[in-house]
């Protein structure tokens, strides 16, 4: 798969659109994840996602081919996402809270025209727990507690998306994990 | 073991980074003290909620022709590179017709002066060509930015470009000089018979 991304990026920088297409419908998903946890908004996920895309496009020169690609996306997405919630932090507790029931509104959309199992319904419902829970941890845990639960990262990558030394997002991974253990005990 | 040092090692255990020894120790300690026993199932079960929730989230529909959308303009270069792989048989019929509408202009920029074709008994006084009385000039004439005036006989096809055929009201026989062309007469003024006629001759070699 690395392979034939980093063909496609070879094209990319020959200015070649087309081959971008495939790079986006490849990451769409993992970048959509890690914006959507990180901002907790579908609609702001969507166009920081887009955003973050658009910017890897317009750098791709100063990506270098030797690295791994989604390294250097990630840490676009990441940046991005941050640099949103430094933007609106003043109303942004009150804001998660509000954003959180998002899950709920669209489960209950969904169960207004087809009865769910129950089953299903409580694992939503656990879901957008969790989602409302990893929200509201300040965001230099809520980064390295995403990261390391999407796609297999390894510390060392985390590391590097989030331009930390391993340390650090050890720290900060043992840091969250308590800090959600409190709220997610009693689940 | 102290409290302390085994919830230090509930993390690096949980990160993957406990040796066999170390976790070891801590299984031991578990046993024994049931605060930290509780406490590590609780740090456990976060771990297993947190990989259930990381399910990958799908993208909204339409996510990648959004973004291709709102990219900047690719290089032209390349745009046009591809539009002419596409349509090979388009491109060649338009850098023909490009070369030809190049050359057929410059021709006919450059050519101010007066030309004719290579006929024996022509006279050309000036701007004007004279085919004089008794003359029978043989196979087509061609004249180029010149009048023509035929006293004599064409035999053959005439073409003017440029120019006109001179019709002396005085002389009764030049009122009929299109009758002493026993081939098509042809008057070109503007540039696009003009050029018309070029392709024409170019396509009938």
């Amino acid at each position: 798969m690395e392979n034939i991304i980093k063909y496609h990026i070879k094209n990319v920088k020959k200015g070649d659109h087309a081959a971008f297409e495939e790079i986006v419908s490849f990451y769409q998903n993992k970048v959509y994840h890690i914006v959507y946890r990180m901002v907790g908004d579908s609609h702001e996920a969507q166009d920081i996602a887009q955003e973050a895309f658009i910017r890897a496009y317009t750098n791709i020169h100063s990506f270098d081919e030797n690295r791994k690609f989604s390294t250097w996306l990630y840490r676009i997405a990441t940046n991005l996402s941050i640099d949103r919630l430094r933007k609106k932090k003043p109303d942004f507790h009150l804001d998660a809270e509000v954003k959180g029931t998002e899950g709920l509104d669209m489960y209950s959309q969904l169960a207004a025209d087809q009865a769910l199992p129950e089953e299903e319904v409580e694992s939503m419902e656990l879901q957008s727990y969790i989602h409302k829970e990893i929200l509201s941890l300040p965001p230099k845990y809520r980064s390295v507690i995403v990261l390391r639960f999407l796609d297999d990262l390894s510390l060392a990558e985390i590391g590097e998306i989030l331009d930390l030394p391993l340390g650090t997002v050890k720290t900060r991974i043992h840091r969250g994990r308590e800090l959600l253990r409190k709220k997610l005990r009693h689940v | 073991m102290n409290c302390e040092e085994s919830l230090a090692l509930m993390h690096l255990y949980l990160d993957g980074d406990a040796s066999e020894e170390e976790a070891q120790q801590l299984r031991e300690h578990l046993k024994t003290c049931p605060d930290c026993n509780q406490h590590y199932r609780e740090l456990k079960q976060t771990e297993s909620l947190l990989s259930g929730a990381a399910y990958e989230l799908s993208a909204p529909a339409g996510f990648t022709a959004s973004v291709m959308a709102n990219l900047p303009k690719e290089k032209k270069r390349v745009g046009y590179m591809r539009w002419f792989r596409a349509h090979p048989v388009i491109t060649a019929a338009a850098v023909f017709f490009l070369f030809m509408f190049t050359s057929v202009l410059s021709a006919w920029n450059s050519d101010s002066s007066v030309s004719v074709s290579k006929q024996e008994g022509l006279i050309v006084e000036n701007d004007l060509v004279i085919v004089p009385e008794g003359v029978t000039v043989k196979g087509d004439l061609v004249v180029e930015n010149g009048d023509l005036d035929i006293k004599g006989q064409v035999d053959g096809d005439v073409t003017i470009i440029n120019g006109d055929l001179v019709e002396d009201p005085g002389a009764k026989v030049n009122m009929a000089s299109v009758d002493n062309i026993s081939g098509e007469y042809q008057e070109i003024d503007r540039i696009f018979g003009w050029a018309w006629y070029h392709l024409k001759e170019l396509v009938t070699f």
